[in-house]
């Protein structure tokens, strides 16, 4: 299996008093046919790393490989085989579809027709349609079908679904993962766990300029050694005598404060849960708010972190 | 489709969609060449006003002066006659005398300077001369010439022309350019195989494309409304025309090469072309200014544009005559493109 990219101790740093760090000793690799995500809060490094790789910035220190090839070596070799998506991109707005596309397509020596690319992100019909008058989730297809025009080997989606409606969200989504039905390589960075749990074969978590954790979505939850988490807030402050005797309690793997709500990670609710109802009000503690899920990606985040991934 | 074909037909879509773009560079000029062209077309046969100072030979000087068709005559006092002198409103007041004790007949209170002053003494002497009974030598013929030419229109016009090929550089290029990066376009070109020569190439392309209507226009108005001719070689005009937009499309391009937000760029465009409004002989002679200006003002970018256009146009000089201009004209494309090479910001 070869690579599509490989990248080692990739730094970036902006000069500034102080200078920024943007990114900090990056390594990762690839795999051809993969769909590869980095995931992260605003501010992680994730842009930065991401135009790196597409050869729009120039990193500090470390190498990368992309496609076999580097930047400043086959830049021409290398911007024919791959497919770009910039964050807030403004394509001009007073030209169609079709005619954003044959501009697109006339940079490439092969590529498809700008009906198929059109048709691939489903906005055939709206071929003639002006780009001021498309909605966002349409803007962001096309802005996804300019880097399909030259029938790319390798995709780069900067946070792809931002700014989206859940409904072009998931049509997004969709056209994502028929990519990998292609079996072409996609490299996309977000901020959305969802996003990054359902179309990636491999993440790397990333954090003020480094990457945490990597591996498969399913095998980073797996990790955290707890499946479940129960979400609650309390009328009051639970003491840390309160917080031990949760601890305490058979199958909870750790018991966090964040911001207002207490996040329990642990193995069974069924197990949990009572004990948990039981100690409060025995306290006379009111609970103001309940929650139980299944642990996410952004729970790994946490653990390894001690902060959110979103700031909402 | 060859990149820069493709490039260039999207450049002209994207310009010719936008009503206001083709209001200003098309529309504007003819407007200007309109209303300039009005205000100053009565200069059919010019009308001087002069004071007469109120005393007891003053009524016999009016008359003496009153089959004159080209002076107004106002009999005022000495204070008013003061007043309208300093404020222009007369360029000349005669006071006559009694002609005793050295004492001169008449005394012409004027400041030579002043436009139409001479012409008006000129005027008023010839005629109490010939009322006093002074003899003309000889009767010469006034045959009119009536060729057009000659008028503040004439010399309008290749003013005009410069500032539309110097505001289609600078905006349609320049300011274009900056939109594109602001609007992450560039960079988003750039992480594609597009050429960076590919794209300037069609900016210039289409740059010169807009302006043969520009041109067109422009000429046609003034034929149809003020008589405007070329006297010169059409083939010059051309020439020096084209040779312009190059000029301005490389200054826009340098003027535009690094700035990153609309304030910047605007300012950057008006610093440089206000200037050149007022000082490049546009609207006005640049001779008026002291002469050690001159050879600056020669060698600033729309000056030559302006004054080959007026030779050629006007005077129907040749194009090889216009050397010294196209050789600013020449260093003023080369070396902004240079620059613009060196310096130009592609991605962030």
């Amino acid at each position: 299996m070869s690579f599509a990219i490989r990248c080692e101790e990739l730094t970036k740093t902006y000069p500034g008093k102080p200078p920024v760090e943007a990114v900090r000793g990056i390594s990762f690799e690839v795999q051809e046919g993969e769909c590869y995500g980095v995931l992260g809060p605003n501010g992680a490094g994730k842009t930065t790393t991401i135009e790196i790789l597409e050869g729009l910035l120039e990193a500090t220190s470390g190498s990368a490989e992309v496609l076999g090839m580097q930047w400043g070596h086959d830049d021409n070799a290398i911007r024919q085989r791959i497919g770009v998506s910039l964050q807030e991109t403004r394509l001009s707005e007073r030209l169609t579809v079709e005619e954003t596309l044959r501009l697109f397509r006339s940079f490439y020596t092969d590529g498809i027709s700008p009906q198929e690319a059109m048709d691939r992100v489903s906005l055939g019909e709206k071929k003639d349609a002006w780009i001021k008058n498309l909605s966002g989730g349409q803007k962001q297809r096309l802005a996804v079908a300019t880097a399909l025009v030259g029938d790319p080997n390798l995709i780069f989606l900067d946070e792809p679904t931002t700014g989206l409606d859940p409904s072009s969200r998931r049509e997004l989504w969709g056209i994502i993962e028929s990519f990998a039905d292609a079996g072409k390589t996609v490299l996309l960075t977000t901020h959305y766990m969802e996003e990054a749990e359902r179309l990636c074969d491999r993440v790397a978590i990333f954090d003020s300029g480094k990457i945490i954790t990597e591996g498969t979505p399913s095998g980073l939850i797996r990790s955290l050694g707890a499946e479940h988490v129960i979400e609650f807030s309390t009328d009051r402050q639970l003491t840390d005598d309160d917080l031990d005797t949760l601890r305490g309690i058979e199958s909870v793997d750790r018991v966090e404060l964040l911001e207002s709500d207490y996040r329990v990670s642990i193995g069974q609710p069924h197990h949990v849960l009572p004990k948990l109802i039981n100690h409060l009000s025995s306290n006379e503690i009111a609970m103001t708010g309940l929650t139980t899920r299944s642990a996410s990606l952004e729970d790994v985040f946490v653990a390894r972190t001690g902060h959110k991934l979103t700031d909402d | 489709m060859h990149p820069i074909l493709s490039i260039t037909i999207t450049r002209l879509k994207e310009f010719t969609r936008r009503p206001e773009a083709l209001f200003w560079v098309y529309f504007f000029p003819v407007l200007m060449i309109i209303v300039l062209g009005n205000a100053f077309q009565n200069q059919t046969v010019e009308t001087f006003h002069v004071d007469v100072i109120e005393n007891e030979h003053s009524t016999d000087l009016i008359e003496g002066l009153s089959d004159q068709s080209r002076l107004e005559v106002h009999l005022v006092d000495t204070e008013e006659s003061s007043r309208r002198l300093r404020s222009g409103k007369s360029v000349l007041a005669i006071i006559a005398n009694d002609n005793l004790n050295d004492q001169k007949q008449y005394v012409y209170r004027i400041d030579v300077k002043r436009p139409g002053a001479a012409a008006a003494q000129n005027i008023v002497d010839d005629a109490l001369q010939k009322a006093k009974g002074r003899v003309d030598a000889f009767t010469a013929q006034e045959t009119p010439f009536d060729e057009p030419g000659g008028t503040y229109v004439d010399f309008l016009v290749p003013g005009l022309l410069g500032i539309g090929l110097m505001g289609g550089g600078m905006w349609g290029v320049g300011f274009a350019i900056v939109d594109m990066r602001i609007r992450k376009l560039l960079k988003r070109y750039m992480a594609t195989p597009m050429r960076k020569s590919d794209f300037l190439i069609s900016m210039i392309l289409s740059r010169l494309v807009f302006m043969i209507p520009q041109i067109a226009l422009t000429l046609l108005v003034a034929y149809w409304m003020f008589d405007f001719r070329i006297y010169g070689n059409y083939a010059a005009v051309i020439f020096l025309v084209v040779l312009g937009a190059f000029e301005f499309a490389a200054v826009g391009l340098m003027v535009g090469s690094r700035a990153q937000t609309m304030e910047t760029a605007s300012g950057l465009m008006n610093f440089v072309m206000l200037p050149l409004y007022t000082l490049c002989g546009a609207f006005f002679s640049y001779e008026r200014f002291p002469e050690i200006f001159h050879p600056i003002i020669r060698w600033l970018p729309l000056t030559p544009i302006i004054d080959s256009l007026r030779a050629v146009m006007s005077e129907g000089e040749p194009l090889l005559a216009q050397w010294p201009e196209i050789v600013v004209m020449t260093v003023w494309s080369v070396i902004p493109f240079g620059i613009a090479m060196l310096i130009f910001r592609w991605r962030d």
